[in-house]
């Protein structure tokens, strides 16, 4: 769709903007620009629309360098969405929508037909908003009308420049929403410039993460958020967003294991065994040496069973454990274990075999509660720039 | 009662003069709208040249030469020009030229700065060419500024034009100057009361197409 080939920009002071670009966009998707201010992002958007000329390297739009082509005629093609939404204030909605198909001499009917469309596709009943002046609409309803006169003349492409960032949360939500809804309606390509990251996760089929001019990260925001390249990108990110996606991927068993296990020392006789199980409320308890080596674990049935002999102690009685996992195994890995074992619960250690913890069907229960109630995904956090 | 002697002997002098009264007053007309109309021919234009453009010096040349016209006395300007243009409407009309232009020219540069610069940059960004973002985006939008400086200096510019008698270019000032000749009162109120109905007259007309014009232009 579109190709940036080895694109500098310097400004008349010196300042290198853009260093040795080169980007695709690909057909139909939406396509985030993000990084911090100063970056280059706006700058590489409005090369395509070429409100700026690139100081080397060539842009194609559908395999044809831009340079060669008319820059208003170029205009017309790409819907524009600009931050402060632009509407022109002198117009009415209906005429704001249609300014692009008016310049491009479409016919009155067909521009009708079409700003009607447009108005119920972002639910503006055009019967009541037709006729109506862009301060009698909210913040949140002026940049719908601003997304559709983008869209108003069937454009073959969209640029938006944080078309959602001036708005209140709620509205900036709800945009977002429709916007992924109406891409998938209508297909367009779009490039988005934002700052917000949960902006880019929620709406991106691409991000590309620039910084200082140059590209620092260009894939799906699945990828960037699994494999980010670099520290700065991980920054980006913010540690918090990225810890809650690698708990949403692949819990450890050091994530859900139950720290503090009930456990005995093996020189200790039965009746202390038993007394401690009371107290623990268990019903059986892991022996360990004084290094905290694991050795084995003694069940309530395994003591009952020889109770009467006074002179036992839990190193007679116990089993050594069958069944242990390392520390850093990953959760999946250790539940099919104990499923497959009929296990109720499940040994963790470290090198040596110490004995770390525990995991139970409690531990990975309350874990999923942890997970699943507070809301780790697209919150509070933004990322610092 | 002198006061109502007064009235009584004004109207009839009225009743007497009105011919009189009239021809000045078209005269008086007659100047201030050719003078108004030459300098917002220039002003205007120059005006949004200023605004659409970023080079420095220019500005501040416009501006002073602009600023220079203003602070001349107007009889010493009128004085100036009576031996270039001799005498008559000509030096009249161009030194009132001369004094609209500046706050014509300020409020027209004024207006295009007020236009929301995001709002050019999206006509820009939508294809329009750079004459249909001046004529349907800057223009309309800073028409309200334009108009407000019009109106402000066509009512300073009417009552200015009583001095265009004293280059013996006629008007209502001709009425007051022969009235202070002839010491005649009822001529000096005639010609004072008839320069501040036109004024007055002038400024609600003004501001009357000014709204039915503008009332769709709801800048935010």
């Amino acid at each position: 769709m579109i190709k940036f080939k080895a694109i500098n920009k310097t400004y008349n002071d010196g300042h290198q903007v853009l260093k040795n670009l080169n980007l695709t966009i690909n057909q139909g998707e939406i396509t985030v620009l993000i990084g911090p201010s100063g970056c280059g992002k706006t700058t590489t958007m409005k090369l395509i629309n070429r409100l700026i000329t690139p100081s080397s390297g060539e842009i194609l739009l559908q395999d044809e360098n831009i340079a060669n082509l008319d820059p208003i005629k170029l205009r017309r093609k790409i819907g524009y969405v600009i931050q402060n939404i632009g509407l022109f204030p002198h117009m009415t909605i209906a005429q704001n929508v249609a300014v692009v198909p008016r310049l491009l001499k479409w016919d009155k009917k067909e521009i009708n037909a079409k700003v009607d469309e447009l108005l119920n596709l972002v639910g503006l009943d055009p019967n009541i908003y037709r006729d109506r002046y862009p301060s009698e609409l909210s913040g949140g309803q002026q940049q719908r009308v601003g997304v559709i006169r983008a869209l108003a003349a069937n454009p073959v492409l969209i640029l938006m420049d944080e078309p959602f960032s001036a708005l209140d949360p709620i509205s900036r939500e709800q945009l977002q929403d429709e916007l992924v809804r109406l891409q998938q309606e209508i297909k367009t390509t779009i490039v988005f410039v934002t700052h917000d990251m949960d902006e880019a996760i929620k709406i991106a089929d691409t991000i590309v993460i620039m910084k200082d001019g140059e590209i620092v990260q260009a894939g799906a925001p699945e990828q960037i958020l699994r494999h980010p390249a670099n520290d700065f990108v991980k920054h980006f990110i913010g540690s918090k967003r990225m810890q809650s996606v690698q708990a949403m991927q692949e819990p450890t068993v050091d994530d859900v294991m139950a720290d503090q296990p009930a456990v005995i020392y093996p020189s200790r006789g039965l009746a202390y065994a038993v007394k401690l199980m009371e107290s623990r409320k268990v019903d059986s308890l892991f022996v360990i040496d004084k290094n905290n080596k694991l050795l084995g674990s003694v069940s309530i049935y395994q003591i009952l069973d020889q109770y009467k002999d006074e002179t036992k102690l839990v190193a007679d009685v116990m089993k050594p454990a069958p069944h242990v996992v390392l520390s850093g195994t990953s959760l999946s890995a250790a539940l099919n274990l104990m499923n497959e074992h009929q296990l109720s619960n499940m040994p963790i250690v470290k090198q040596e075999h110490q004995f770390v913890g525990l995991i139970t069907r409690g531990s990975v229960i309350s874990h999923m509660t942890e997970l699943y109630t507070s809301e780790h995904i697209g919150g509070e956090i933004h990322a610092v720039h | 009662m002198p006061f109502t002697n007064t009235i009584s002997s004004f109207l009839q002098f009225l009743q007497e003069r009105y011919p009189d009264i009239l021809v000045a007053t078209r005269e008086h007309l007659t100047i201030s709208v050719i003078s108004i109309l030459l300098s917002t021919l220039i002003a205007v234009p120059v005006g949004m040249y200023l605004a659409n453009n970023k080079i420095k010096w220019l500005h501040s040349a416009v501006f002073s030469i602009a600023n220079l016209f203003q602070t001349i006395p107007s009889l010493a300007l009128l004085a100036i020009l009576l031996p270039l243009f001799g005498i008559g409407m000509k030096p009249a009309i161009f030194a009132l030229f001369l004094y609209a232009i500046l706050p014509i020219l300020r409020n027209t540069y004024a207006g295009f700065q007020s236009v929301d610069q995001s709002i050019v940059e999206a006509a820009k960004g939508m294809g329009y060419s750079a004459s249909q973002r001046l004529f349907s985006i800057q223009l309309p939008l800073a028409f309200p500024y334009i108009m407000s400086g019009l109106r402000m200096t066509i009512v300073y510019i009417i009552s200015w034009t009583t001095l265009a008698a004293l280059v013996g270019a006629g008007g209502l000032g001709q009425l007051i100057v022969s009235g202070i000749g002839v010491n005649k009162q009822e001529l000096v109120l005639a010609g004072a009361l008839a320069a501040i109905l036109l004024t007055v007259l002038t400024d609600q007309i003004l501001g009357f197409i000014e709204k039915r014009v503008f009332r769709k232009v709801k800048a935010n």
